[in-house]
């Protein structure tokens, strides 16, 4: 696949929602309509400086942002290289990067006079996000989630119910993410009159992708901001979890033209890439699924595998279509983590930083575990710290209990 | 280009009824059975078949259609087999018109470029690819108009006068009017809401129009062919063929009988229909 090198990696996607091959609008002709509705409301909204300022200030006083960029002191001497920064998205109010998303499509939803909103969740931090916002503006909210998942993040099960939100346990395929999306995708088209989507992340059909992307982008214009004042010059690499990239995208977005900032995005390589794995980019190819094209888990037939991951927010076997892009362009390098390396890194930012991360950023963690060391000590790493671990404490409690018995 | 579609819509039209359009699941229960239930319908009374491409993640249908997809997969079928199913029944009927419908994903793996041609030579007439809207043509619809397949395309309760011309624009063959907002299988649209849409098409198209979604009994299939040129049933197919299965959901003997017996019984209701929409 060769394409042509843009003068910038920031004009995507076009008109037609893609980003090279990458992006599109895959869906059924019932919501066709809408999403082009959704389309006008957002670039109205984007237009609208009353529009920012008021998301400007939810996201100051009840969101708590900006978050901190914080130097890791201690697991940078323990590491021995780089000297590592946490961009701390963990401190933001419901826990995790997500509301940033949330609030901007809220907001959008109300523009479009929409009562009813839904949401697919895997590790339940979109979820409770969504439950989150739909309880301060007074809207229905609906969670789609798998019932695997359900099960191995019960606390934020719990949460999304004491906000109001109705949880359906999904319990067809493998009872994850990806058939989470499905249920979503069905309940919008017999919805569509008064139902708004709320997508937790880059991927689905456009404009979700560079959406999800624009409001998650302040993740990276602090992070520009804090690195000035800290350090008085750009950091040299980003790093950050992929499953469908919203965390990781809004970092690296703003920096995607600054050539000498290094760009990592870490996959989740469950029990290892020639195993069970949520790889889409090292294990995947090229298809179509859940409203765009973009790199897929699949058989030779096209049928869509399950991904597998010990973090219930990287188990979905696709990943968002600016990403795919940036893969094939080079620009962003993709590497990916096991269960086992996460696991490690979740333990190790636990005890030498007093801050338990959530498994998902634990493998951006693994990978800095490894590439720090090889880079000299004044090289200035960021990763960021997507979410907070207490919802995965249960989870990760259970596995090393029982490696002790 | 004048396709199979073409010329049953033609022969239905000289006698004033609608036509009796059929879904089944390709490789439903298993390839073998699936095979005989296709043979089985235009016997029944099927003018046109419909046969669906199993997917893993069909976001458009319900239960009873994910099921039968899935049933197809864990009985090994592909894209593959499902274009040799139609060459199986290309050999003893040349005539019923077969439409292929499913997701996009399979036909993009295997190659438009060579899927078009080799379903054109199995003797496939035209496909309803539920996931490419007007808005992505240059992917599949306009390959397959160009390979001379009929490209049919859906047009449901939200597309308005606005849009329909983008969405009639190269479609071909006939028009499915999806009739509710939803998915497979959800409840029916009231007749009379169903007349005023088909109407509201047709001022805009001389295709014939096909309602389908949520029609089960002879009597709702006799309904909406008094209101369009035809009707399309699937879910109630499927879940005949679900309860003729055993315990392990294998077929049995009564399986292909199943299918045929509602075909035969909801074709009935179908073509007592006189017209009203020409």
């Amino acid at each position: 696949m060769t394409q042509a090198i843009p003068n910038s990696y920031r004009s995507g996607p076009d008109d037609t929602g893609h980003f090279g091959i990458f992006g599109g609008r895959f869906v059924a002709e019932t919501l066709m309509p809408l999403i082009l509705d959704l389309q006008k409301a957002y670039e109205d909204a984007k237009a609208d400086p009353a529009f920012r300022k008021e998301m400007d200030g939810y996201l100051k006083a009840y969101v708590g942002r900006p978050s901190p960029l914080y130097f890791a002191e201690r697991l940078t001497e323990h590491l021995g290289g780089a000297k590592i920064y946490l961009k701390r998205e963990e401190l933001n109010h419901t826990g995790s990067h997500k509301v940033n998303n949330v609030l901007g499509q809220i907001m959008v939803a109300r523009r479009m006079g929409k009562k009813r909103i839904i949401a697919e969740t895997g590790a339940g931090q979109h979820g409770v996000a969504t439950a989150t916002l739909c309880a301060r503006f007074g809207l229905e909210c609906i969670v789609y989630m798998g019932a695997v998942d359900v099960e191995r993040q019960q606390p934020n099960v719990i949460r999304m119910e004491m906000l109001g939100a109705k949880v359906v346990p999904v319990q067809v395929g493998a009872r994850t993410l990806k058939d989470a999306m499905n249920e979503a995708m069905r309940d919008w088209v017999t919805n569509v009159h008064d139902t708004f989507y709320c997508i937790g992340t880059v991927a689905g059909p456009h404009p979700y992708p560079m959406m999800v992307r624009d409001f998650q982008s302040i993740i990276g214009e602090e992070t520009r901001v804090q690195m000035q004042e800290i350090e008085g010059r750009l950091p040299d690499s980003l790093i950050a979890c992929i499953g469908g990239g919203s965390n990781a995208m809004g970092l690296f977005h703003p920096f995607l033209d600054d050539p000498s900032v290094d760009i990592y995005g870490v996959e989740a390589a469950g029990h290892g890439l020639t195993n069970l794995h949520a790889a889409s980019i090292a294990g995947g190819r090229p298809g179509v699924l859940h409203g765009n094209r973009t790199y897929l888990l699949m058989d030779e037939d096209g049928q869509i595998q399950e991904g597998h991951s010990i973090s219930a927010g990287l188990d979905y076997p696709g990943i968002g279509p600016e990403h795919s892009w940036l893969h094939t362009i080079g620009r962003v390098k993709y590497l990916s983590a096991t269960d086992e390396e996460a696991l490690a890194a979740f333990q190790l930012l636990s005890k030498l930083e007093g801050i338990i991360p959530a498994l998902e950023p634990a493998h951006a963690l693994a990978k800095v575990s490894e590439l720090a060391p090889t880079l000299p000590k004044d090289h200035l790493m960021v990763v960021n710290l997507s979410g907070r671990g207490d919802k995965d404490v249960p989870q990760v409690g259970d596995i090393l209990k029982g490696r002790q018995s | 280009m004048t396709t199979r579609i073409d010329t049953r819509f033609a022969e239905l039209k000289a006698e004033g009824r609608a036509a009796f359009v059929t879904f089944v699941m390709a490789g439903d229960p298993d390839p073998a059975t699936a095979l005989e239930i296709v043979k089985a319908l235009p016997k029944a009374g099927a003018d046109i078949i419909e046969i669906g491409m199993p997917f893993t993640d069909p976001m458009a249908d319900g239960p009873s259609i994910q099921a039968a997809g899935l049933r197809a997969l864990q009985a090994g079928m592909t894209l593959r087999k499902t274009l040799q199913l139609v060459r199986d029944f290309r050999s003893s009927d040349n005539k019923t018109p077969i439409v292929l419908m499913g997701y996009y994903n399979p036909i993009y793996i295997y190659g438009v470029d060579k899927f078009l041609p080799d379903a054109k030579a199995a003797g496939v007439d035209g496909l309803i690819i539920v996931d490419l809207p007007p808005e992505e043509d240059a992917e599949l619809c306009l390959p397959a108009i160009k390979a001379g397949l009929n490209f049919i395309r859906l047009a449901t309760p939200t597309t308005d006068d606005k849009r329909l011309p983008a969405v009639l624009a190269n479609t071909s063959g006939f028009v499915y009017y999806v009739s509710v907002t939803g998915i497979t299988g959800s409840a029916s649209a009231d007749s009379s809401v169903v007349s005023t849409a088909v109407a509201r098409i047709k001022r805009h198209t001389k295709l014939p129009v096909c309602v389908g979604f949520g029609i089960r009994t002879p009597e709702a299939a006799h309904d909406i062919a008094r209101h369009a040129n035809g009707a399309v049933v699937g879910t109630a197919l499927i879940d005949a063929l679900k309860g003729s299965l055993d315990a392990d959901g294998k077929a049995t003997a009564k399986t292909v009988g199943a299918v045929a017996e509602l075909a035969a019984a909801l074709a009935q209701g179908v073509h007592g229909a006189k017209q009203a929409a020409e």
